[in-house]
């Protein structure tokens, strides 16, 4: 087996587990509320309308985006729950409208016949028309449960581990053996499930009670393995013991317990969803190994979800941007200088949330114009105010968040960039877009290697639209007391350089580095010499 | 004197907003160990007639009494289960095997599943289907006889004060048909079952019945036994109705006696 393909298996037990653990709970779940629901239906022609407008409507929501309304509906609690709930809510349509249809279709003859033969009416409902029922409302738990499973994919964003890690990280690795494995694993796992519950619908109709035992085991014994690896539960596994560990530490010394060692405490690294964040999440994993402490990360997440997660101790530790924390968290219009921001951030996060701004890793990554350097030798196009007169004629590519953020809104009003075309894609293809084209600029990423990879060039930004974006670790209030976590991520202030980032991040997403390769080169050479200059 | 088995008085049922009533005012009665037939066209109100028996139809108007009883006093449950019913198109549950089929209201009733089984055995082998052999089955893997006799077995089980039968014989091939209806008249005799029979084949009510009720248009046109009605109907459309079977045992008389008299039937 490959190198490569190998790391994807070593990661299956983790990822399949979790999603196991997320899809058939909820499938199960689904069926208990949605029969009642469905029969109720049946029965009532006054609840039936209401019932099923909702839930059809709450089905046209886009998944991805009831994941995140459940994160905000939860009050920003990110992993487990909102993923779950969100699965939850769409295994719902199936089974009920596949009970109403099943109890409807039961012959008014059989009906009548139980009846007449003295039952009461929810022994009707039980003894004969939900078994004649049955093969349909399984069909609509099949429905569902292939559903769920693809579903539940699109809970990485929102902080649960899933299938769904495959395919976002390779989406933004650009590594497509890694988004293939992913659905493959996805389809497999859907297939299975399918399959199990199709065993049982033949052994409860020819009644064969031993395969019936055998498929009922197996599914269970699914949901089992993915609870054995590591539970993911509601709270932070870590969290409790750190808090323990704390307590410790705050009273009697323990002699045996050295002071920089974690002891196996579980940290819990956040990551946004692109391959910066990755090799940074890689780099604090590396530490706090060395340290003796189990990190658990968890990537992919939103800006606001992974601040929100952090804010709440759910996750304890990751590497945000002054720049985008002033924006989006301090809510603030106009920027400042690098160094006033930082100071200015760390403040406000220490007094509004608690959170420890432990200080900044030495490279900025800012928001930049960027285009082919072909055309701006050509046009002599140097700063961002150059493009000014063409405005009209220009496509910028960028990523949707990018589009809703005040710094772009401030970009347009200081540069009259109004007339713009904005294209909406994910970052993994804006470079590729400029070098071929198929827009003229690119809203990318100071630190990303596909600028030298690509032969574009960044826009000058004289009026200084872009706030500053000093990378700076960020520790969740619990996590800022753990000493031994501090002290062992200490050694990565000031040591990273934007070129040591941008080569990092270039190897990883030209190269075919892995990100955890890229960050323990990065490590050996950054992190021997002295801190940069400031 | 006996008090009758079932006795309706002045039955009507109108359905929804029809002006013209289903059933108009029905006064009939069986005498325990009676076995009446009610003979009609469709849409005469004979099976609405039956299914107010035990209330599958709440009456418009009028009362049935059974064993005394009046209907409406009882829970339409427990009524339902002390009368045993036969299905047009046999009814039985398709999931169910034919034991339970059997032991349904049995069961219903709380019976002990040891007294289940040894009534269910007692009942499907009164009705020729040895347990051992059948009990098991689902009702798709028996022939339409014998999913019929099953059918009687249920509607005997819990050992009735009366049993309601609609169309029972209906979908039988002839001589399945024949067959058991000469056992279901040997097994009512010697169970002395009070019986509504409901049938639009006036050859099986004469065959079976102890007398036979003439429903037209809702209304009972003429209650007698055969031979009264064989010989004096009382109007146009029960003569009409009751000539079929006389003109087919004629035929076949007079086919019997080597002449062709009696022309075509």
């Amino acid at each position: 087996m490959s190198p490569r393909l190998y790391l994807l298996f070593e990661q299956l037990p983790d990822l399949l587990g979790g999603h196991l653990t997320l899809a058939v709970p909820a499938i199960f779940f689904g069926v208990l509320i949605s029969l009642p629901l469905g029969v109720l239906c049946v029965k009532s022609a006054t609840i039936r309308g209401p019932i099923m407008s909702l839930v059809s409507l709450v089905q046209t929501v886009p998944s991805i985006a009831l994941l995140a309304i459940m994160v905000a509906l939860l009050g920003g609690t990110i992993g487990y729950w909102p993923a779950f709930i969100a699965l939850l809510i769409y295994s719902i349509l199936p089974i009920i409208r596949n009970t109403i249809v099943g109890l409807e279709s039961v012959d008014p003859a059989m009906r009548e016949a139980a009846k007449a033969v003295g039952m009461r009416p929810l022994q009707q409902l039980f003894r004969v028309e939900l078994p004649l029922a049955f093969p349909v409302i399984l069909a609509g738990i099949r429905t569902a449960t292939v559903w769920v499973v693809g579903i539940a994919t699109l809970s990485t964003p929102v902080g649960a581990p899933s299938l769904g890690n495959y395919i976002f990280s390779g989406l933004q690795l650009r590594d497509w053996q890694r988004v293939i494995f992913g659905c493959v694993a996805t389809m497999t796992l859907s297939l299975v499930l399918d399959q199990l519950i199709a065993v049982i619908e033949k052994s409860i109709q020819s009644r064969r009670k031993i395969s019936l035992i055998l498929a009922s085991c197996a599914i269970v014994a699914l949901v089992g393995i993915g609870i054995v690896p590591g539970v993911i539960g509601p709270e932070p596994a870590g969290f409790s013991k750190l808090q323990e560990q704390g307590n410790d530490f705050a009273g009697s010394d323990k002699g045996d317990v050295p002071r920089t060692s974690l002891d196996g405490q579980v940290i819990r690294i956040g990551a946004k969803g692109f391959t910066e964040q990755f090799i940074l999440a890689e780099i604090l994993r590396k530490k706090i190994e060395d340290a003796g402490g189990t990190p658990e990360v968890l990537s992919n997440m939103g800006s606001t979800i992974v601040f929100d997660a952090l804010a709440k101790n759910t996750v304890d530790v990751y590497v945000g941007y002054t720049g985008t924390i002033w924006s989006t968290v301090l809510k603030e219009t106009d920027p400042i200088g690098r160094t006033a921001m930082r100071a200015a951030v760390a403040g406000r996060l220490y007094d509004e949330y608690g959170i420890v701004l432990a200080g900044a890793l030495g490279f900025e990554n800012t928001y930049a114009l960027v285009a082919k350097s072909q055309t701006l030798q050509r046009y002599n196009l140097r700063q961002i105010g150059d493009l000014t007169p063409i405005a009209e004629d220009l496509k910028i590519g960028g990523d949707p968040e990018f589009f809703g953020r005040p710094e772009w809104q401030r970009v347009r009003r200081l540069y009259s960039l109004t007339d713009i075309t904005e294209v909406g894609m994910d970052s993994t293809f804006m470079y590729q877009a400029v070098a071929d084209g198929q827009v003229d600029v690119a809203a990318g990423f100071s630190t990303d290697g596909r600028i030298d990879a690509f032969d574009l060039r960044v826009l000058d930004d004289p009026k200084g639209a872009f706030p500053p974006y000093d990378a700076v670790l960020l520790l969740s209030p619990q996590a800022a007391k753990n000493k031994n976590l501090v002290h062992a991520l200490e050694p990565l202030l000031n040591r990273i350089s934007v070129s040591a980032m941008r080569d990092a991040n270039r190897q990883v997403d030209e190269d075919g580095v892995t990100p955890k390769e890229a960050a323990s080169k990065l490590l050996k050479h950054e992190t021997k010499g002295p801190p940069l200059s400031r | 004197m006996h008090v009758p088995a079932i006795e309706l008085i002045a039955l009507t049922k109108c359905f929804g907003n029809s002006d013209e009533p289903a059933v108009k005012s029905v006064d009939l009665s069986v005498a325990q160990g009676e076995v009446l037939a009610i003979v009609g066209g469709s849409g005469s109100g004979k099976t609405t007639t039956l299914k107010m028996i035990n209330r599958l139809i709440e009456p418009t108007s009028g009362s049935v009494k059974v064993m005394g009883e009046d209907v409406t006093n009882v829970d339409p449950v427990g009524l339902r289960r002390s009368i045993g019913y036969a299905f047009q198109g046999v009814g039985l549950f398709p999931h169910m095997t034919v034991g339970q089929n059997v032991g349904v209201t049995l069961q219903l009733l709380g019976w002990t599943k040891e007294a289940t089984g040894e009534r269910v055995s007692e009942l499907l082998a009164m009705v020729d289907l040895p347990a051992n052999e059948y009990q098991a089955r689902l009702p798709s893997e028996l022939s339409g006889g014998q999913q019929q006799r099953v059918g009687f077995a249920r509607a005997l089980a819990s050992n009735p004060q009366a049993i309601l039968m609609d169309e029972p014989f209906g979908a039988l091939d002839p001589i399945t048909r024949d067959a058991l209806q000469q056992e279901f008249r040997s097994l009512q005799k010697k169970l002395e079952l009070s019986v509504v029979l409901v049938t639009h084949d006036m050859s099986e009510a004469v065959l079976l019945a102890d007398r036979i009720a003439v429903m037209h248009e809702g209304e009972v046109a003429q209650v007698a036994n055969p031979r009264v009605l064989l010989t004096s109907p009382v109007n146009e459309y029960v003569a009409q109705l009751i000539d079929t079977p006389r003109r087919h045992s004629d035929f076949i008389e007079s086919l019997l006696h080597g002449s062709m008299a009696g022309g075509e039937p």
